[in-house]
């Protein structure tokens, strides 16, 4: 190597370093304003160091039942975020699965129809047609429900198309040799196509658990009994006080409690979900 | 070959040409099998997006206790609102901004991490979890810290000279709603660009640096255009995201604010819809954006497919 | 066919249900949109209620903010799911009156259901933005408060200044501020509310055509007249040399009031309890909201804000006997005074003012009275009654928008009113012609 591989490596270790407190800084500010009093929090500069309320304030985020200002304990809204975004990942996954497995590996009358019927979806994000989806929702009397609060969100093809990306590269042949074998349609899906997309739905699952967990706009409308508040949404509630003053230091708390379990996931699941992100998506 | 699906979607680019010889026969199981998906595509999306399309020709006060037809009348006022192409400059401002910082960014981390020989994969863990924060999240976090009055970040800045009021100022609140969308879309992009870099042989940058290249240059001869499919991919990813995912940051931010500076697209159908109540004009925009996707969707597998190859 | 036949299976499900339930209490669902320590009285008033007989249960849901909880109502209402009772903010008013299928006028409901109603018991100053103009009650009062003028006693004593009651003395009193060392002499909460709307009220002057729009849909804005555009232009002076610093909307800017930045701070008089505990440093008093002496000898009474009860039809009649039994409940005034003195928005009866003075609370608690006299000084003028404007939850945000452009020192005071009202009657025009 011609130029010094010490500076450069220094200089690389430097701006990573930078990158990463640029990226933790904010996480950081939350946890600080998590050990402070309310009053602190309004009347002066937040502080960049620790207070002494950290007990005092994630014991009363967590303590509190009915009684919080949101009417629901933060722990029965972390319950249901985690059923609401578990519920979405896994049922756009089954029915991705069994869809892309149809469309790829058989011919039927109406498929280029089913394809597009189902490729529309993709354009439309939830927040324009929402009030329609409501009513729909109503109608079929799912308000208040978790069916109501995962069903309409399983209504996107984005697993159904990255699925079948990756089975149109599994080899033709493989399927050859399943049939001639005496394996039927469905154990060759279970047995031999599901263990080799492994990687890729580890990934989509990472991806849609964190779509299902940090939805916002949706619970909000079809919920109105506390028992199916999510914590996304609870948290917008804290900050919605009308006349009165924002409690930030039970909103901080709520705040990196709700982010533990998509970022647990995420880590959790990195070499996979990484792995199968990038083979899948390039 | 890109093929693009966004996480949160609504985007995918894919050869959707391509056929291939189905192995098996039946003539129920595929039906069986799409069954569900289909189901839920009806009931839930195709229904709702044809009521919406419906009530775009609809003139209607909020409680739907009167209806008028009005046919493209909901259109004539939308296209004749000059609010609505301010509007969608200021979506073009936006886009850009988070694409130019989110990807400046990663990349510049991305070729660090590549660089280094030790450590990269302790990098990657500490900044792929951005990710997994929710929009509506990242903004209050970044309102927090630049807060004109309590903010951390907005008193740093005031002690240096600088006066952060971004509920005054609408450059620096489309600043601040700009860093808190590229905040949260560093790690996507990181990992695409890291991946690339990966994938660059190392044989190339050896043989130019035995012929003098420093490595700025090698980075602008070599690195940067063996990256291009991937730059070009994420690209779009990022323009898709700043138009149709930053919903929760602009309203937990800046809800359009300061004047009309930080008013999106995507928040404007928000506003006229859910809080005006103004359903056929909501309807009416929300078709053109569906329009707005669908073009784009065509014009990536008509260029994209064919230009740019791995 | 098959949506039918959901539900109608779904009907049979929930008659069972109903029928199951015919012993116990008849639920009444009650939107809202108070979170805080608000939301947490709002509880313990229905669950007072549901404690004071057997025949009715009050569920409070919280819904959001005051959009969310009424597009909820409105999504809700669409889809056939709607609740008893929603509270609407002030600005949702001429909506909710031009719904009349939807909506179950409070004078009508408390007829039907045979509960003795007396609409002169309530303070007129809140129920005129509430009534029809036959005189009739459409919905019942709950959350009202008006602006007042906050002040850093402390700050104002060390520039040597009383607390400012004419805008004249606002300038002067902002001046000694600077002149004392601090960045900010006052800054507001709510401007669109306070610095046009009560400021058209206090001074007496319209805001819009038509009363208000109390008379009619064909109403049009007023609010560039030369008097606001004065007062407006004044501000921006201010503004630019730190008379008046602006904070952002809604309270956005009451941290700048507690971190002692601003000196003064005009906003909503339900803030008081949230002033209280917020602000630690220094003393601080209540003052009524000032007035131009230039335009006016005596100001006029200021206008209100905050929300009433709506109550929307389409439930059994027997159900709706219980929204009057709660509505009484409701005005007696042991639960308003304590309403009122918790939260500090206004008592909505006499009776309930009364108490609260004769509490002792008042005394106590020095400035909490400031708001209701100001309310109550005189008979409320055409000018000073209310507002009622369709679409007004989008013209407040035109407003805002551009009034930011003033402050920001973009558009002159002139050029920002004038956009407004023009933007603003094409929105009324919209409305006129939805609720013909």
């Amino acid at each position: 190597m011609v130029e010094n591989r010490f500076w450069l490596n220094l200089i690389s270790h430097g701006v990573l370093a930078l990158g990463v407190l640029l990226v933790a800084f904010p996480i950081w500010i939350a946890f600080v304003a998590s050990t402070y009093p309310a009053q602190a929090l309004v009347t002066g500069t937040v502080p960049l160091w620790p207070g002494d309320q950290l007990l005092e304030n994630f014991g009363r985020v967590l303590g509190t039942g009915s009684d919080s200002s949101v009417g629901v304990s933060v722990a029965l809204m972390l319950f249901n975020s985690l059923v609401m975004a578990l519920g979405i990942a896994l049922g756009k996954i089954a029915i991705s699965v069994l869809a892309a497995y149809a469309i790829v590996f058989f011919r039927f009358p109406l498929r280029m129809f089913c394809f597009w019927l189902i490729f529309m979806t993709l354009m439309l994000p939830v927040e324009v047609r929402i009030i329609p989806t409501f009513q729909v929702v109503a109608d079929l009397g799912m308000l208040n429900s978790y069916t109501g609060l995962t069903l309409p969100l399983i209504a996107s093809a984005t697993a159904t198309f990255l699925l079948r990306q990756f089975f149109m590269t599994v080899p033709p042949e493989l399927a050859e040799a399943a049939r001639v074998d005496g394996a039927g349609p469905i154990r060759f899906l279970i047995d031999i196509l599901l263990p080799l997309s492994r990687t890729n739905l580890a990934a989509l699952f990472v991806i849609m658990f964190i779509y299902g967990w940090n939805q916002y706009l949706w619970p909000l409308l079809i919920t109105t009994s506390e028992d199916y508040y999510t914590v996304v949404m609870g948290i917008q509630r804290m900050l919605a006080v009308g006349d009165g003053e924002v409690a930030w230091n039970e909103v901080m708390p709520t705040t990196l409690l709700a982010l533990l379990p998509p970022v647990g996931v995420v880590l959790m699941m990195q070499r996979l979900f990484v792995k199968g992100l990038i083979e899948t998506e390039k | 070959m890109p093929r693009l699906v966004r996480g949160a979607g609504h985007f995918v680019m894919s050869n959707i040409s391509s056929e291939r010889v189905p192995a098996f026969d039946s003539h129920w199981l595929p039906w069986l099998l799409v069954l569900p998906q289909l189901l839920i595509t009806l009931v839930f999306f195709i229904w709702p997006a044809a009521q919406a399309v419906w009530q775009s020709f609809l003139m209607e006060d909020a409680f739907g206790l009167s209806t008028e037809f009005v046919g493209l009348e909901n259109y004539q006022l939308l296209f004749t609102d000059p609010g609505y192409y301010k509007t969608l400059w200021t979506t073009v401002i936006f886009s850009a901004g988070v694409t130019a910082l989110s990807m400046g960014l990663s990349l510049t981390l991305a070729v660090m991490a590549d660089q280094v020989v030790r450590g990269a994969q302790v990098y990657k863990t500490l900044l792929i979890w951005p990710y997994a924060v929710a929009p509506a999240i990242a903004g209050v976090l970044w309102l927090f810290m630049f807060h004109p009055t309590v903010g951390v970040l907005a008193y740093l800045l005031d002690q240096l000279g600088y006066e952060w009021n971004h509920f005054l100022n609408g450059d620096q609140a489309m600043l601040l709603v700009i860093i808190a969308s590229a905040w949260k879309q560093i790690s996507y992009n990181f990992l695409f660009f890291l991946a690339g870099l990966q994938a660059i042989p190392r044989s190339l940058h050896e043989a130019a640096a035995i012929d003098g290249a420093g490595p700025l240059r090698r980075f602008i001869t070599i690195t940067f255009p063996l990256l291009s499919p991937t730059t070009f991919f994420l690209l779009v990813i990022n323009v898709v995201y700043a138009f149709f995912e930053t919903f929760g940051v602009i309203h937990a931010v800046t809800q359009g604010g300061p004047g009309d500076a930080t008013r999106t697209l995507v928040y404007n159908v928000y506003d006229d819809g859910f809080v005006g109540l103004d359903l056929g004009g909501s309807a009416a925009q929300s078709v053109v954006l569906m329009l707005l996707v669908g073009a784009l969707t065509v014009v990536q597998f008509r260029y994209v497919e064919r230009r740019v190859q791995y | 066919m098959a949506r039918k036949m959901v539900r109608s299976s779904l009907g049979v499900a929930l008659a069972s249900v109903m029928a199951f339930n015919a012993q116990a209490a008849t639920q009444i669902e009650w939107w809202h949109a108070m979170g805080g320590t608000l939301g947490e009285k709002i509880n313990e008033i229905a669950a007072g209620f549901n404690a004071s007989q057997d025949d009715y249960e009050v569920k409070p849901v919280f819904k959001g903010n005051y959009t969310e909880t009424m597009t909820a109502a409105v999504a809700a209402f669409r889809a056939k799911q709607q609740p008893h009772i929603v509270q609407v903010f002030e600005v949702g008013t001429a909506s909710m009156m031009a719904a009349e299928g939807a909506v179950y006028p409070t004078w009508k409901l408390m007829e039907d259901a045979g509960e003795a109603f007396d609409p002169d018991n309530y303070l007129s100053a809140i129920t005129g933005y509430y009534t029809s103009d036959d005189g009739k009650m459409l919905s019942m009062p709950f959350n009202s408060s008006t602006p007042v003028l906050y002040y850093n006693a402390d700050a104002l004593e060390k520039a040597g200044a009383e607390p400012p009651k004419t805008w004249e003395d606002m300038g002067q009193v902002g001046q000694k501020l600077l002149d004392a060392g601090y960045k900010c002499g006052f800054t507001t909460g709510w401007q669109s509310w306070v610095q046009l709307e009560n400021f058209s009220a206090r001074q007496d002057i319209p805001f819009a055509s038509n009363n208000n729009g109390f008379s009619g849909l064909d109403t049009v804005l007023e609010f560039n007249s030369d008097k606001h555009v004065q007062h407006i232009a004044q501000l921006a002076d201010w503004q630019k040399s730190g008379i008046f610093g602006y904070g952002g909307r809604r309270s956005d800017s009451l941290p700048k009031f507690y971190s002692g930045e601003c000196a003064m701070y005009m906003g909503s008089s339900a803030s008081y309890s949230g002033v209280k505990s917020s602000v630690q440093d220094f003393e601080f008093g209540v003052a009524q909201l000032p007035y131009w002496q230039s335009m006016i000898d005596s100001p006029k009474n200021t206008i209100i804000g905050g929300a009433t009860l709506w109550t929307l039809q389409g439930h059994d009649s027997e159900d709706y006997k219980g929204v009057a039994q709660f509505f009484t409940y409701l005005s007696s005034p042991e639960v308003q005074a304590d309403w009122h003195q918790f939260t500090g928005y206004l008592p909505i009866t006499h009776a309930a003012a009364e108490l609260t003075r004769e509490q002792g609370f008042y005394a106590a608690n020095p400035g909490t009275d400031v708001a209701i006299t100001q309310m109550t000084s005189g008979e409320p003028t055409a000018n000073s009654k209310g507002l009622r404007l369709g679409n007004f939850v989008q013209i407040r945000d035109v407003i805002n928008e551009e009034l930011e452009k003033v402050w920001a020192g973009d558009a002159s005071a002139k050029d920002a009113l004038d956009e407004a009202v023009e933007r603003g009657n094409d929105l009324l025009r919209k409305f006129e012609r939805a609720n013909r």
